[in-house]
């Protein structure tokens, strides 16, 4: 198939960036969407063009480097996936897409589609953590867990970091993903002891890094490769309330 | 030179307790004196930098992601072993170890896997502790599933995301130190060198992939746990930006580089879909617990699976492997998959590809209990191939996925160049010719949680380090040929880009040193690899500048190390006249087409040592002593 594309290229974090527009010819629709932009960027290199730089490592959906907002949309139209697992069998031929990066204050562009997002990172080392000192553990069954426990902790721990949430919401709120780190800790016995601190100071960082307020619109969650609940941002609220409180 | 592997003496189950008790310790108040490098956020890097920075040393971290949640550990998918024996089915530390060392093929180290099977079960402890929200069964108990080359379920897994969670378990720890000072994050920072002063590791240059700086930075010790070079193959179930080139600089600074022929390639991956593959995906070892192993027992034919009845299908792993069935180690079931495919019996278009059927168990055990097994792997599966593995048999086919060699390390997981140490994937020590499956996080989180805390302090606690500062003219020495690496690729401006050169690379490493290999398709490879890198010398094109960040300069210093790597990897294929583990010469085969190892000839590590860039590489033998186990031949039948 024959694709039109408007990409977004920039030269640095300094430079303004601007769309520029290039043909993709003999796309197949076996083709991951990041194989089909390896293509754009081998005819770019052969005709003497900067290739297009973009995040992306493991391209099987876990490691959250990919980053890009596909005709308005993180991650591309499909549901439940990242970038490097939609696959161009999702376009047709002669279809135009638009790729941008992440557009949300406390994540700036570096160049062209990649974006600066430690301030996630910044988030977990103020809080995002159980403090259990290497060594110290006792027998793992010692702890009890019962099933449908783990499996809910599960859920909220399977983030990837991405920042999809936080590209798609209105507001640039990543309530997602700091609610789904305590959402994990707080649904395990293992976590219960610094619950208290442990919301109160992701929340602070998460303040501090500029993310917006949550409005619930949801878009979060439509977007969310993980498919990470909404529900979570409600503990969140409901843990934050309840540390402030007692 | 001497390979001395320092074992300590005394029983195997005491050797380690025993050195424990024997290796200098260092004060808490001393601690903070020291500054440690260590390489890669990994399941070894990001424990071991979260231990120490525990213990309180001072730590640099690097990483070249922009996250150091982000290493490839991430995306193991079925487990991790332990010996905790939790089913009573007869698990014990002297079984995992026994397991490990038959599964290797018996070209492991004894100490070191017994060593590894002890701290398995700490392991789970730690990682529960931090709050890694592992399978649990109803009662509240942890559950175990298992995993190929083992008769007991000794395998923990969180869904089909046990290595997500270990490492997001590890970075955590991790964060929390970095938040509290006592670790420096790098991220988007490349390692290009490791520096020497007096023989010994004590600091790296690294270049800052935004800015293009090139850093010096000084220590006491560097670690490296930068992972397997895979990606030699181009084609592998590697992340695409997985490289060698701290181990291969470091080795070309003096670290021997042991076994690099022993390549694991896993069975079951999604085959490859055309020109355009950029990465392959694998479909975790765990669904062999439940999906059987099958092709048309008639060549080329064409049917539908649905259509072809089960008198007329080869469940071939479980016709020639009755005691393990579709649970034999990766390295029989890649082999058997190629021998099957190379008899016109593969299925789907290309045919090269065997099926992976759930029929059966999804009519024994439901829907919803396959789903709650393998749900995300069954997803990814259908992502990526359109297919619904619910109601059309999986197609899998073998890819290369791990790599058991690295640089060599002693018991101390010291390199051959003091104060430099190599944890995880980066080492050879664990797991001879073949890893089992579920053994990579261990031996992984293994080095770092337990192993590097206390033979750090020994090799610091031993004195006789000067006072170095990045001023030394080794740094300066080091940065100035980093710098005329990057001038040297930037200038070439030549036709071809540097993935086309990958992906030439790659090719001959698969036809020629991949699954099944002989002495002239080797010697071909190494010409042929020697011709591809003079070329890519000549007639590279990267464009851009190195003061901004620039994606194609990085993947070129990255293909160049991988140009060198892939023929001593072919080398040392070509002089292991024998088949073991991973490693199979087609001339060395039993009459039914298993691997003949020579135990009288080849029961060593070959260690290479480099000597220029113009002269042949040394072989250095270690000897490997079995005091402990016979050596017997590898049988699953």
């Amino acid at each position: 198939m024959k694709l039109t594309l408007h990409v977004w290229r920039q030269k640095d974090a300094k430079s303004k960036g601007k769309f520029a527009v290039y043909q993709a010819n003999d796309i197949l629709e076996d083709m991951s969407f990041l194989e089909m932009l390896d293509v754009v960027n081998e005819e770019l290199i052969a005709k003497g063009e900067e290739p297009i730089a973009f995040d992306h490592d493991c391209r099987e959906g876990i490691c959250g480097c990919c980053s890009l907002y596909i005709n308005g949309r993180a991650h591309g139209p499909k549901r439940g996936i990242t970038a490097c697992q939609l696959h161009m069998r999702s376009f047709k031929d002669g279809d135009t897409i638009f790729i941008e990066p992440w557009r949300a204050r406390p994540f700036p562009v570096i160049k062209d589609l990649i974006v600066d997002r430690t301030a996630l990172d910044r988030i977990i080392q103020a809080g995002g953590y159980i403090s259990a000192r290497i060594g110290s553990a006792q027998d793992a069954n010692a702890i009890l867990i019962g099933h449908d426990q783990a499996e809910a902790s599960m859920d909220a721990a399977a983030c990837i970091g991405c920042g999809a949430c936080v590209a798609a919401c209105k507001n640039a709120s990543a309530m997602l993903f700091v609610s789904a780190k305590v959402s994990h800790l707080a649904l395990l016995p293992q976590g219960l002891p610094e619950r208290e601190s442990r919301v109160l100071n992701m929340v602070a960082q998460m303040d501090k890094e500029g993310f917006g307020a949550c409005t619930n619109t949801g878009a979060c969650e439509a977007e969310c490769p993980k498919e990470i609940k909404i529900t979570n941002i409600a503990r969140l609220n409901r843990e934050f309330l309840r540390a402030t409180v007692i | 030179m001497n390979l001395d592997a320092k074992i300590p003496s005394g029983p195997l189950a005491e050797k380690w307790t025993k050195h424990q008790a024997e290796m200098k310790l260092i004060n808490p108040a001393n601690k903070r004196k020291y500054e440690i490098i260590v390489v890669g956020t990994g399941l070894a890097g990001a424990s071991a930098s979260a231990a120490l920075g525990e213990m309180g040393y001072n730590v640099s971290a690097f990483c070249y992601q922009d996250s150091s949640r982000r290493a490839h550990s991430i995306a193991a998918q079925g487990g991790i072993n332990a010996a905790k024996n939790y089913q009573n089915d007869g698990d014990s530390i002297y079984r995992l170890f026994y397991d490990t060392i038959k599964g290797g093929d018996y070209r492991a180290r004894e100490a070191n896997v017994h060593r590894l099977a002890e701290l398995s079960v700490n392991i789970i402890d730690q990682s529960v502790a931090l709050g890694v929200p592992f399978a649990r069964e109803y009662g509240g108990y942890l559950d175990n599933r298992s995993f190929g080359g083992a008769q007991v379920s000794r395998t923990f897994y969180a869904r089909g995301q046990t290595g997500q969670q270990l490492l997001l378990g590890a970075y955590s720890a991790l964060s929390r130190q970095v938040g509290l000072g006592q670790v420096k994050m790098f991220e988007r920072h490349e390692m290009l060198d490791v520096v020497i002063v007096n023989g010994r590791a004590r600091g790296i240059i690294s270049r800052d992939m935004v800015t293009g700086e090139i850093k010096r930075h000084v220590a006491d010790s560097v670690v490296l746990a930068t992972g397997g070079y895979a990606n030699v193959y181009y084609l592998s179930t590697n992340a695409k930006g997985c490289n060698a080139t701290a181990i291969w600089r470091a080795h070309k600074k003096g670290a021997m580089f042991a076994n690099p022929c022993y390549v694991q390639i896993h069975p079951t991956c999604i085959p490859v879909s055309g020109e355009h593959q950029s990465k392959l995906t694998l479909m975790s070892e765990s669904l062999r617990n439940d999906g059987r192993v099958w092709v048309p027992k008639k060549q080329g034919d064409n049917r539908k699976a649905e259509d072809i009845p089960d008198d007329e299908r080869d469940y071939f792993l479980e016709r020639k492997y009755p005691s393990f069935g579709n649970l034999v180690p990766r390295d029989v079931a890649s082999r058997n998959a190629k021998q099957v495919c190379d008899d016109n019996r593969g299925v789907g278009t290309s045919k090269q590809a065997v099926f992976l059927d759930f029929r059966d168990a999804i009519n024994r055990l439901g829907k919803p209990k396959i789903e709650e097994r393998y749900g995300n792997l069954f997803q990814m599966y259908e992502q990526i191939t359109g297919e619904n593995p619910y109601i059309t048999p999986m197609r899998i086919y073998p890819a290369v996925h791990y790599t058991m060699g690295g640089l060599w390390v002693d018991y101390n997981l010291q390199s051959t160049v003091p104060g430099l140490f190599v944890l995880g994937e980066a080492n050879f020590s664990d797991h001879g010719a073949n890893r089992l499956g579920a053994s990579a996080l261990m031996q992984g989180l293994a080095d770092g949680y337990f192993v590097i805390p206390y033979t750090m302090g020994g090799y610091l606690g031993s004195g006789g380090l000067d006072k170095v500062t990045t001023e030394h003219q080794a740094f300066a020495e080091a940065e100035n040929s980093i710098r005329g690496l990057t001038d040297k690729l930037l200038s070439i401006n030549g036709s071809k880009s540097v993935d086309y050169y990958h992906k030439a690379l790659g090719k001959i490493m698969w036809d020629k040193v991949g699954m099944g290999r002989n002495a002239k398709g080797l010697t071909e490879a190494i010409a042929e690899i020697k011709a591809i890198r003079e070329e890519f010398w000549q007639n590279v094109r990267v464009l851009g500048s190195g003061n901004e960040l620039n994606q194609s300069l990085e993947k070129a210093g990255r293909v160049a190390d991988f140009m060198e790597l892939g023929e001593l990897l072919a080398k040392d294929a070509l002089h292991r006249n024998e088949s073991c583990g991973g490693h199979f010469r087609e001339e060395y085969q039993t009459e039914d087409n298993e691997a003949l190892r020579d135990d009288d000839n080849f029961a060593y590590v070959g260690a290479w040592e480099y000597t220029g860039k113009n002269s042949e590489p040394v072989m250095h033998k270690e000897a490997l002593a079995y005091e402990n186990i016979h050596l017997s031949k590898r049988s699953y039948k």
